[in-house]
């Protein structure tokens, strides 16, 4: 399959952290349908090496978190300069901390400044979130070029980041929550852009074209 | 949601959940779903369940490659190893039917590993007399049976034990295109919190319009009229937001 946006190039070193969770496979197949060369790897320096970093993620919080502490990537994955994007979980587990896990308080990467809740949806509406919604985007942001104006994507979580200083874009599900984040080089979305049809390429795309800037911007 | 029912590596069509005939190969059908704007696929392997196997997977990773939308496989998954397998090769969700009826904590062992988002449980309903009766091993007419349970009292079960979906098979309607099953959908969606997807005869596309409105479903599946063409997928979701249902584009 060839896709007109965002084909990397050659020199893309794209690294999927191995995080036990299950969408690693599908995220891998999305980003080599863009011409990326994909390694999974839990090895710290095979992350450090990377070009882009992407952090996938499925199942719960404090099980996420033990395995990269185990490998002492919850001390790597905050000093990567490269690109790095977390996908559902693993863009939950760029925050400070998550409600989900024993004691309802989990200590996460504390990347971006905000905590992570369950889904509380007004109207009665099922948990998990699971399907298409729409994305708003609250602002520029590099990932979201060229989507279109309120994108569906596919989503299937639990909990989800309220709106906060890192929010590029939100979701409503009987509430807004963050749907895109950013901050420096770390970027993270709530839905799954493997999954997402159309937004799929574009995405993750955008993000492929990002590039290791010399220092870590502040704007 | 397309729905494809894998036998031997094809796809194939019954009706009633007899007399199958072949109606392509699976890849080709998944890329000609996607393309047509599909929401998601589910692929259900019939034979796996009632030959005691497990469903072969080596077609699952070629399905992942092609797709950029999420895919459940259903079909003799019987232990989170069979599970763990599916999902590693790339799909979304498994789901599980006569394995769980055999083994209702198989639903708790699934969403304790994966989460309940990747856990879907497929019910096969026939309506006895009054009541509404869950089927057992449909996928070979000679071993189907009765599975021994009323089927809203198997939802609230297979909701409590961690199922994040449910997909409700009202078989007497299978295949015949005559409308879903609105009564029994809607009777199923006033005990279901979890996301319900309706499934067995579609014949047109106000079949789907009346799904979403009467029963409230989140989700329709549909194989024949698919399959044959006789509904395109951009079709149907243009008449259903002109019917006011919220899909995506």
């Amino acid at each position: 399959m060839t896709s007109s946006s965002g084909t990397a190039t050659a020199d893309t070193d794209a690294v999927i952290v191995e995080s036990g969770g299950a969408n690693v496979a599908s995220l891998g197949f999305a980003l080599e349908r863009l011409g990326a060369r994909v390694t999974v790897s839990a090895d710290p320096g095979r992350i450090a090496a990377a070009t882009h970093v992407l952090l996938p993620g499925v199942g719960a919080a404090a099980d996420a978190m033990r395995r990269l502490r185990a490998r002492g990537l919850d001390r790597l994955l905050p000093e990567l300069t490269q690109p790095v994007l977390g996908i559902c979980l693993g863009m939950q587990l760029l925050f400070d901390g998550s409600e989900e896990g024993a004691g309802g308080a989990t200590t996460c990467l504390g990347i971006l400044p905000g905590r992570v809740e369950r889904l509380r949806p007004a109207g009665d509406l099922p948990v998990p979130h699971m399907g298409w919604n729409q994305v708003a985007s609250l602002r520029d942001a590099p990932l979201l070029r060229d989507l279109g104006a309120l994108p569906y994507a596919y989503f299937v979580h639990s909990y989800a980041a309220p709106p906060g200083p890192a929010t590029d874009a939100v979701c409503d599900y009987g509430g807004r929550f963050s749907a895109c984040v950013s901050a420096g080089n770390f970027h993270g979305v709530q839905f799954h852009p493997e999954r997402s049809a159309a937004v799929s390429a574009r995405l993750l795309g955008n993000f492929l074209k990002l590039r290791t800037q010399p220092e870590r911007a502040c704007a | 949601m397309p729905c494809l029912d894998v036998r031997d590596g094809e796809v194939v069509k019954g009706v009633r959940f007899r007399d199958h005939r072949v109606v392509g190969g699976i890849l080709e059908l998944a890329a000609r779903y996607r393309d047509a704007g599909a929401d998601e696929l589910v692929f259900y392997d019939i034979t796996a369940s009632p030959q005691g196997r497990t469903v072969d997977r080596t077609w699952i990773a070629r399905v992942a490659r092609v797709l950029d939308i999420p895919f459940c496989v259903a079909g003799g998954i019987r232990s989170v190893a069979d599970a763990e397998a599916v999902l590693g090769a790339g799909a979304e969700k498994v789901s599980v039917n006569s394995p769980a009826l055999e083994d209702p904590e198989l639903i708790d062992r699934l969403s304790e590993r994966f989460g309940s988002q990747c856990v879907v449980v497929g019910i096969d309903s026939q309506t006895v007399g009054e009541d509404y009766r869950v089927q057992q091993y449909t996928g070979d007419v000679r071993r189907t049976r009765d599975g021994g349970r009323r089927t809203l009292e198997w939802v609230l079960e297979a909701q409590a034990r961690g199922a994040g979906e449910i997909v409700l098979n009202c078989m007497a309607s299978d295949g015949v295109r005559r409308g879903y099953d609105i009564e029994q959908l809607a009777a199923v969606r006033r005990v279901c919190r979890v996301p319900l997807v309706a499934s067995g005869g579609a014949g047109d596309m106000q079949h789907f319009a009346q799904v979403f409105t009467l029963a409230g479903v989140d989700a329709a599946l549909a194989a024949s009229v698919f399959h044959s063409g006789e509904i395109k997928i951009g079709a149907l979701k243009r008449e259903l937001r002109a019917n006011g249902i919220e899909v995506r584009p």
